[in-house]
């Protein structure tokens, strides 16, 4: 399984890549991979105020239905609106074009708090 | 877990493997959309060797399935199947079943996997003073399903039989891929298709050689998926020890001209609930989900998921006989229109 050095990881399969003063959230391809084929995702709305570990949005595959959690306490602040037409970039490009939404953190110190790859990899492991 | 004969060739071809009714079985290999699509545009094959079959013998045999079956066995000719379920004493379903005369006196009922137990103990109990003999060959049995357009004519290079000659509910038996098999005109897909009964031994090569001629490996997943779209029950959702059948799009099943165990109680009951087809414009309905009419919740989706042909989310539900639209489904909290569908979701063959 892909897992890129230069983002954070929560234990439930996000990740988040910081970006000047936000970070961009999406799913690992582990979750991904585990979810199968991606057809909906319901996107949270701009300017909501959210919680570290709140149900932020949803990913739907074809078999399940899957909460994105935020990673850490912030404002969404964009979309990844080609989501609502081709879900399945998630599946194709999970770190890339599949990105979910976009935080302004109320502290990017709490991104400290996440795990780094080699963390979440050994997350992977446990869970095997 | 149990393992069918062909688990050793599940791995082999990358099958992500699950529980399902007791059996080690692949949930998909690659995707359950392509799968699915595979089903729908060429030809999938699916191993459904979990599934439980009985024997059902002697002069005794067509009178105890009158009475245990729903459906008329009596116009069965030697060689032909119908779908049929066996009725409870309260008009309920024990088990939906596809019941095939093999001979004069001979039947073969496949069943659920998860009521293999309780479809045999039920039957036994029922067959009391029949002159009737039933054998639970399950283990002996392996079933593959080879189902889609093209399913014929893929399955006509590996076979001695000529498979133009048979209908739809035809059951015969053939070689295949110089195997002994029967062969059954049937499936749970919507599409044209056989099932194939073999020899647990025999399996392995079989799967192989109808991989290797073309046909697309498929999983659980894609099996449901394909039902669905086919607004096909599934025993446990659709259909279960509380329904009565009269009330369900498959009231078709039920010949109240003869008589059967649970007949009375059947036709006495009243319907308050029933069966519709919903699509969602967006959102995926799952299981449990609560449907509304308007404000008021009249129901719960029993199968619910996507559609990879009409790309849309898909249920079936029990709603309130009266009810009328618009239908709502309760996704997460929002209500998500749903218009009605008639059943198929999509045209089949």
């Amino acid at each position: 399984m892909d897992i890129p050095k230069d983002r954070f990881y929560t234990k439930t399969h996000e990740w988040a890549l910081p970006e000047g003063d936000t970070v961009l959230v999406g799913i690992t391809d582990y979750a991904q991979d585990a979810l199968g084929d991606v057809v909906y995702v319901e996107l949270p709305e701009m300017g909501r105020k959210v919680e570290k570990g709140e149900a932020v949005a949803v990913v739907e595959s074809v078999k399940t239905a899957s909460d994105i959690y935020a990673p850490v306490s912030g404002e969404v602040v964009e979309v990844n609106a080609a989501l609502e037409k081709t879900p399945e970039l998630i599946n194709q490009d999970p770190y890339g074009e599949g990105w979910i939404f976009r935080l302004r953190p109320l502290d990017m110190g709490h991104l400290d708090d996440l795990l780094d790859a080699a963390g979440y990899q050994e997350v992977l492991e446990s869970e095997a | 877990m149990k393992e069918t004969p062909l688990y050793r060739a599940h791995l082999r071809h990358g099958g992500r493997m699950v529980e399902f009714a007791g059996y080690a079985l692949p949930l998909q290999y690659t995707s359950i959309r392509e799968e699915h699509l595979a089903v729908r545009r060429g030809a999938g094959l699916f191993d459904v060797s979990h599934m439980g079959e009985f024997l059902i013998r002697g002069p005794g045999a067509l009178a105890f399935l009158q009475w245990a079956t729903a459906n008329d066995a009596s116009r069965l000719r030697v060689g032909r199947g119908q779908y049929s379920m066996l009725p409870n004493a309260r008009g309920g379903v024990v088990d939906d079943i596809y019941l095939y005369r093999l001979a004069e006196e001979e039947y073969l009922m496949v069943v659920n996997a998860a009521n293999i137990a309780k479809d045999f103990a039920h039957l036994k109990e029922l067959s009391r003073g029949f002159a009737v003999e039933l054998t639970d060959i399950s283990e002996a049995t392996a079933l593959l399903a080879l189902q889609g357009p093209k399913a014929a004519s893929l399955l006509q290079g590996l076979t001695d039989a000529d498979l133009a000659q048979r209908k739809k509910n035809d059951v015969f038996p053939a070689r295949v891929a110089g195997r002994p098999a029967r062969l059954a005109r049937t499936g749970y897909t919507g599409e044209d298709g056989f099932e194939l009964f073999l020899a647990p031994e025999d399996a392995e090569a079989v799967f192989e050689a109808l991989r290797e001629a073309g046909a697309t490996p498929c999983g659980l997943g894609a099996r449901d998926t394909l039902r669905l779209e086919a607004g096909f029950p599934l025993y446990g959702h659709e259909l279960t020890e509380d329904t009565n059948p009269l009330c369900t799009p498959w009231a078709w099943v039920v010949k109240g001209e003869k008589a059967f165990y649970g007949k009375e109680a059947m036709l006495a009951s009243p319907c308050a609930d029933k069966l519709i087809g919903l699509v969602l414009e967006a959102g995926i309905p799952r299981e449990g989900y609560r449907v509304y009419a308007g404000d008021r919740a009249v129901g719960r989706v029993t199968s619910g998921g996507y559609s990879p042909l009409l790309e849309k989310g898909i249920a079936l539900a029990y709603v309130e006989k009266e009810a009328m639209e618009p239908f709502f489904v309760e996704v997460r909290g929002r209500k998500a229109a749903a218009s009605l569908s008639p059943l198929p979701f999509v045209p089949l063959k």
